[in-house]
């Protein structure tokens, strides 16, 4: 492999970490604070990629500007969805959450299938986006993986600066270790929870809505992502935000590199490498020993 | 007095965080060796690394002259370490006698025997028995352990350590949460228990340490500050400073 | 086990075996289907209900039971005497693998772990060569035992009635066994299991590998009777309904696994048909999840907590 194709393929492992990261961040503090496990973040994923798909023709020129209207849709939608179904999932354990987040996702499913049906749709990337740049003399990477990535760090970043300089990455931090102690402090743990899973939906939402030009909109993307960011989960550590990064990232080159020299058998990449973290660290990278 | 259990130099580090450093003390057949502290002194770590649920960082543990340091939890219990919990681990959903014989059914694993009952396995109904009337518990062993009294569930807790006949009790905290008359009941157990086990037993209630503890070990911040006769432990003047001294003993 | 519980499951073997015959062949796959779909929730019993272990990937041991049934019929065919020890075989080996690898975690991972793991027996069949594809592979000749052959729909439906009662016969064995003691004691309390000297995981490990067995044996069946196999059986929305029937039908006991499995398909039968539904059989997905939410918030206990609610004497 040549040095141009070798930065290419680092270039998309990295793009594809940083996107996986944005979904498995939700997954995991929604997880980490709530301490439910839910079936139906692939879910959201998929409706950001439909809501792109959807939007799209509405703002025409305006990329970013779709972007904020779909987090905010997605926020508010996440938004309600708790405050209707997910609040009523704290107190059962994870069987009837498991069966419970299934069942949603057989609703989002058909009801996705009812409004804009079930054809593979592709979503254009914007004009001021369009094209690549040359990288050496031989190879060129699309301007819009570029942003795609760029887009994740800033989020990223963001991400940090809310958990661990804000009030509200505070409370969150304290409600992941220590539920009771952070009502007992008067803090409304209900609206915080809200907030949490609306950012998680939101976070999802706009990963699907980046996501949506590169690898195009279908019924059953939801669900491949959900597994691989279970996986992530697993390898990072349940509650870790650091943790889903590097393995967010981890699994990008795994799986990006697997394809290129193990063709058939790429799709299992991921899985070696998480049966070898669970033969070394059962608890994830960066989780707690239990 | 034989020496059925001995621990040497324990010492258990998390991260920097020394828990419990360079513990040495022994347990003897008819003793009862009661390990006080502050909370955070490393009792729980102490006797987390004697069982077997965490492993030391260092140092040796030995069962009736046998290093079982490396052993695991199940090992060193079917070898004859029983433990109590401080926070109740029964089974609740089964009856007090259930409870003992399937504590007891450890020492009788048969698993792939699956055309024989556990109900009517004989060994296990006989030491369920037998630990059921040792703990005072015989007449209760027909009732869902669920729905005993605080104190009851604590002697079951204990009854169970008995029916898998160890020769050393670990007991974390058997009197949290107990009154008067059920501290009282306990208390008479273990002196019954003393002449045929070695006995540790880490407690916060000190009028039942002094009145039942053969030898006492004081440790502050992970560290033995003291060790040896109830007497002498109340009038060593460290002990006092650091933690019965406000108690005006 | 009251002595109710153990003469009705008795009951309704034999007049399945009686009635076998009579039925109609579109009633008698019916039947067949159910069967096997008992046979494959009673092996998830055992994991969920007696061993409290949540596992969200059992279709995989599912798919590789009937794929390994008919990989190893070749263009010949095979013995039933050969193919089913080998399909639980292989459905056992990976059982073991992935165990021995899940088995290190808990709960939550646990649950995620077990999916991952089947999801890559998925890919394997679905996207290499040894699968055949996404279109799966044909059984060109069904199993044979001597005189009987797995062709005839008859001797199709008594080998599954014989596979189903020897699962259920052999899971209340385990129930009363000192194995089954030792399972139950790890599902409401497994600290207290280590400290009393139980090895845990090899205990857990069995039971895995165990039901991973089990379910290999349904695979079986279902690759006899469909002559066919496809990936979609080891999909995750499989190992989705598995969990689903047993929590339907009641978990904790056996029958409840049957029940569950009676009541999931007669369920998805009803939503997807026009006849009872009408317009909303298009949209069976919304319904079916609908169905499962509402199922799950309001009765935890499945049918046979129901069945206790509503009848003052609790059966056990």
């Amino acid at each position: 492999m040549d040095f141009g194709t070798f930065l290419v393929q680092c270039l998309n492992s990295v793009q594809y970490g940083l996107l996986l990261f944005l979904v498995a961040s939700g997954l995991t503090l929604i997880f980490g604070i709530m301490g439910v496990i839910n079936l139906a973040h692939g879910s959201f994923y998929m409706i950001g990629a439909y809501m792109a798909f959807a939007l799209s023709p509405l703002f025409g020129n305006s990329f970013i500007v779709m972007l904020l209207a779909g987090v905010v849709l997605a926020a508010v939608f996440g938004y309600l969805l708790e405050w209707a179904f997910f609040s009523y999932l704290y107190q059962r354990d994870h069987l009837q959450q498991v069966l419970m987040t299934y069942g949603l996702i057989l609703v989002f499913e058909e009801l996705r299938s009812i409004l804009v049906g079930n054809d593979v749709h592709g979503v254009k990337v914007p004009p001021w986006l369009d094209g690549s740049f040359a990288l050496g003399d031989l190879m060129s990477y699309p301007w819009y993986r570029l942003f795609a990535s760029a887009a994740c760090i800033l989020l990223a970043l963001g991400l940090y600066w809310v958990v661990n300089r804000t009030r509200l990455g505070m409370m969150i931090r304290a409600g992941a270790s220590n539920r009771d102690m952070v009502r007992g402090l008067g803090i409304d743990i209900r609206r915080l929870y809200r907030i949490v899973f609306a950012a998680g939906v939101a976070l999802a939402a706009l990963a699907g809505m980046i996501a949506a030009p590169m690898s195009s909109v279908y019924p059953n993307m939801g669900a491949s992502v959900l597994i691989i960011c279970f996986v992530v989960v697993v390898i990072g550590g349940i509650g870790s935000i650091t943790g889903a990064l590097v393995a967010s990232l981890l699994v990008g080159f795994v799986d990006t590199f697997g394809k290129v020299f193990f063709a058939e058998v790429a799709g299992m990449g991921v899985y070696v490498l998480m049966a070898i973290i669970l033969i070394w660290r059962p608890e994830g990278l960066m989780g707690r020993k239990t | 007095m034989s020496v059925l259990l001995s621990v040497d130099t324990l010492t258990r580090r998390f991260g920097g965080l020394v828990a419990v450093s360079g513990v040495t003390l022994d347990l003897r057949l008819g003793e009862v060796h009661a390990v006080i502290g502050t909370n955070g002194a490393g009792k729980s770590t102490l006797i987390n690394m004697l069982s077997g649920e965490i492993e030391a960082s260092e140092g040796r543990i030995a069962l009736d002259g046998q290093e079982i340091t490396k052993r695991s939890q199940a090992v060193r219990a079917r070898s004859g370490v029983g433990r109590s919990y401080q926070r109740t681990t029964i089974f609740p959903e089964f009856t007090v006698h259930e409870n003992c014989r399937l504590a007891a059914q450890a020492a009788t694993q048969r698993p792939w025997a699956i055309w024989q009952s556990s109900r009517a396995c004989s060994a296990s109904n006989a030491a369920a028995t037998e630990a059921l009337e040792a703990a005072g518990l015989a007449d209760v062993a027909g009732r869902i352990a669920g729905t005993m009294s605080h104190g009851a569930k604590r002697q079951l807790e204990v009854a169970m350590c008995l029916a898998t006949r160890p020769r050393v009790l670990l007991l974390d905290e058997p009197l949290a949460g107990m009154g008067a008359e059920e501290t009282d009941r306990m208390l008479t157990l273990l002196e019954k228990l003393k002449a045929t086990h070695a006995i540790l037993l880490v407690e916060h209630d000190m009028d039942a340490v002094f009145r039942i503890a053969d030898r006492i070990t004081v440790m502050v911040n992970g560290a033995v500050i003291a060790s040896g006769d109830p007497a002498s432990i109340r009038q060593n003047a460290e002990v006092r400073t650091a933690y019965l001294g406000e108690e005006g003993h | 086990m009251n002595r109710l519980s153990s003469i009705v499951p008795g009951a309704i073997a034999l007049a399945l075996a009686v009635l076998a015959p009579l039925l109609s062949p579109y009633l008698s796959d019916f039947v067949v289907k159910i069967m096997i779909l008992s046979i494959f929730a009673l092996s998830l019993e055992l994991l969920v209900g007696m061993t409290g272990l949540v596992s969200l990937g059992h279709a995989a041991f599912y798919g590789i039971g009937a794929y390994a049934t008919v990989l190893f019929s070749g263009k010949e065919g095979g013995s039933i005497a050969t193919l089913l020890p080998l399909a639980m075989g292989c459905a056992a080996g990976y059982a073991l693998v992935v165990g021995a690898l899940s088995l290190r975690t808990r709960g939550v991972y646990f649950i995620m772990v077990t999916l991952a793991f089947a999801q890559m027996a998925y890919f394997v069949f679905h996207d290499t060569a040894l699968g055949g594809g996404s279109d799966g592979i044909y059984l060109y000749v069904r199993p044979v035992l001597g005189a009987l052959d797995m062709e005839n729909r008859l001797v199709t439906f008594y080998v599954a009635l014989a596979a189903l009662v020897f699962t259920y016969a052999l899971l209340v064995l385990i129930g009363r066994s000192r194995f089954g003691a030792a399972l139950a004691g790890i599902r409401v309390n497994e600290q207290r299991m280590r400290a009393t000297g139980f090895p845990v995981y090899a205990y857990k490990l069995a039971a895995f590998v165990l039901a991973g067995a089990l379910a290999g044996l349904a695979g079986f069946l279902v690759a006899a009777r469909d002559g066919v196999v496809n990936p979609e059986l080891l999909a995750w929305h499989n190992s989705g309904e598995v969990l689903l029937m047993i929590i339907l039908g009641g978990l904790g006991h056996l029958r409840g696994a049957v029940i569950g499995a009676v009541a999931f398909t007669l369920l998805k039968e009803v939503l997807g048909t026009h006849a009872f539904v009408g317009p909303l059989a298009d949209h069976w997905q919304l319904t079916l999840g609908l169905c499962i939410i509402a199922f799950v918030a309001l009765l935890p206990k499945g049918l046979i907590g129901l069945a206790s609610r509503l009848s003052p004497k609790a059966s056990s």
